[in-house]
């Protein structure tokens, strides 16, 4: 039996491995992003004195490996009473890491808001909310299309260092299956070929999402 | 946490710090290579850089390091476990780099090197003296941002049984059975680690503004 063939026999401890993944990345993406778009709302300036803390909590967030966040999280909150199991403090600590540099790549892109807008708003009687959540937040989300794929493919990465705090994803079940049967190599470039075949997935959606764009004028800002 | 808890952290620091920075050294120069090489379209080899840039930055780092250190003896390569880490995050980095570079390459005045061509020199010469120079000033937030991005994913190699300044905290953790404050700790000294990557960075961008650039 060739090796491909041992792991061909395997191959539902791949899938299952393979959902996983894509599980704790959907959701932890999820919540990031709505995580980002809740600092980028908090953000928006009335509360001056909410503006500091926050802008301190993204900044350590981007200079802090996202390991760290994840020990903190499985490792470092039992002794504050609070016990996740490794999959939610896993799912938790990419969507509040993620959630912050969302956060950063969307307050970049609110800089440069065009002012007139927000003007022309309130002339219009528009509430704060439905202001930020009609008008901000959808052409802030079009326009900083490519970093945020950029970042959800670093999201999708950091998935793999969930292998540390012991979840089950895709590179727990290569290591498992080449510590069974002594296959690293094979195993391994399956596992990379998943992360390659999600990768370019999600690049032609990004791409369909700007064809989207354009189509609704979100480009002719 | 006692002294030599502190100890442990340090030489934890010490061991991210000296693996991210020959992995970083490494990873600049052969993303340049690679860059350049690119630059010259040779027909087979770029299809198989583009691959090879295309699945290195696809990859997770965890993966990469246990799949270098794993199926390196089936290779024939006897690599010791700082030799894989730094394998691992040179390979990552330099498909990185090599697109930053190929940006700068690509934003590069045109002038300036039809100047170069109309002056006799060669194309060696252009990229040694003019194109260089400019290049490294103009690419290096990117590079700079990647570098820290790379000391961000350094904790990735702690699977492969390094122990860096992440994985010590277990270690100190497993005697203490007090997680959290080595835990903070390492956190701290991460940050301080990329503050002064950041204020190099800044001690850079000021020399080079006294260039007039």
């Amino acid at each position: 039996m060739s090796n491909w063939d041992i792991l061909w026999d395997e191959r539902a401890q791949f899938w299952s491995g393979f959902l996983s993944t894509l599980e704790i990345f959907g959701l932890s993406i999820v919540g990031a992003f709505v995580i980002g778009c809740s600092l980028l709302y908090l953000l928006e300036g009335s509360r001056k004195r909410l503006t500091m803390p926050l802008r301190i909590f993204i900044d350590a967030m981007r200079m802090l490996p996202f390991l760290i966040l994840a020990y903190l999280l499985y490792y470092g909150l039992p002794s504050v009473g609070i016990r996740l199991d490794a999959w939610w403090s896993g799912v938790g600590a990419l969507a509040v890491y993620h959630g912050a540099y969302f956060a950063e790549i969307f307050r970049g892109s609110r800089l440069t808001f065009p002012p007139g807008q927000i003007e022309a708003a309130k002339a219009h009687g528009f509430t704060k909310g439905k202001m930020f959540f009609r008008l901000i937040l959808p052409q802030v989300i079009m326009q900083t299309r490519p970093l945020l794929g950029n970042q959800l493919i670093y999201a999708l990465k950091d998935t793999a260092f969930l292998v540390i705090i012991t979840v089950s994803e895709l590179t727990a079940a290569a290591n498992s299956l080449s510590s069974t049967y002594f296959i690293p190599t094979e195993a391994f470039i399956v596992v990379i070929g998943f992360y390659w075949a999600i990768s370019v997935t999600m690049e032609i959606i990004i791409k369909q999402c700007g064809r989207f764009s354009a189509k609704r004028g979100f480009d002719n800002v | 946490m006692n002294t030599s808890a502190w100890q442990m952290l340090l030489e934890g620091a010490w061991t991210t710090v000296w693996i991210s920075a020959v992995s970083i050294a490494i990873g600049v120069v052969a993303g340049l290579v690679i860059a350049l090489i690119r630059l010259a379209r040779i027909p087979i080899v770029d299809q198989l850089l583009v691959l090879y840039i295309s699945v290195a930055r696809a990859t997770p780092l965890v993966t990469l390091a246990l799949f270098i250190f794993l199926s390196a003896p089936d290779l024939g390569l006897d690599l010791n476990r700082s030799v894989a880490g730094i394998l691992a995050l040179t390979l990552n980095t330099t498909a990185f780099n090599a697109e930053i570079w190929r940006s700068a390459f690509r934003n590069f005045s045109r002038e300036q090197s039809e100047a170069a061509m109309a002056t006799g020199m060669t194309p060696w010469i252009t990229f040694r003296r003019i194109m260089l120079p400019q290049m490294v000033i103009t690419s290096l937030p990117g590079l700079v941002n990647e570098m820290s991005f790379l000391i961000k994913g350094s904790p990735a190699i702690a699977v492969i049984g390094i122990v860096d300044l992440t994985r010590v905290t277990n270690r100190i953790s497993a005697v203490t059975y007090e997680p959290l404050p080595p835990i903070l700790v390492a956190g701290a000294l991460y940050m301080a680690i990329i503050g002064c990557l950041v204020w190099l960075q800044r001690l850079a961008e000021r020399r080079a503004n006294r260039l007039a650039m």
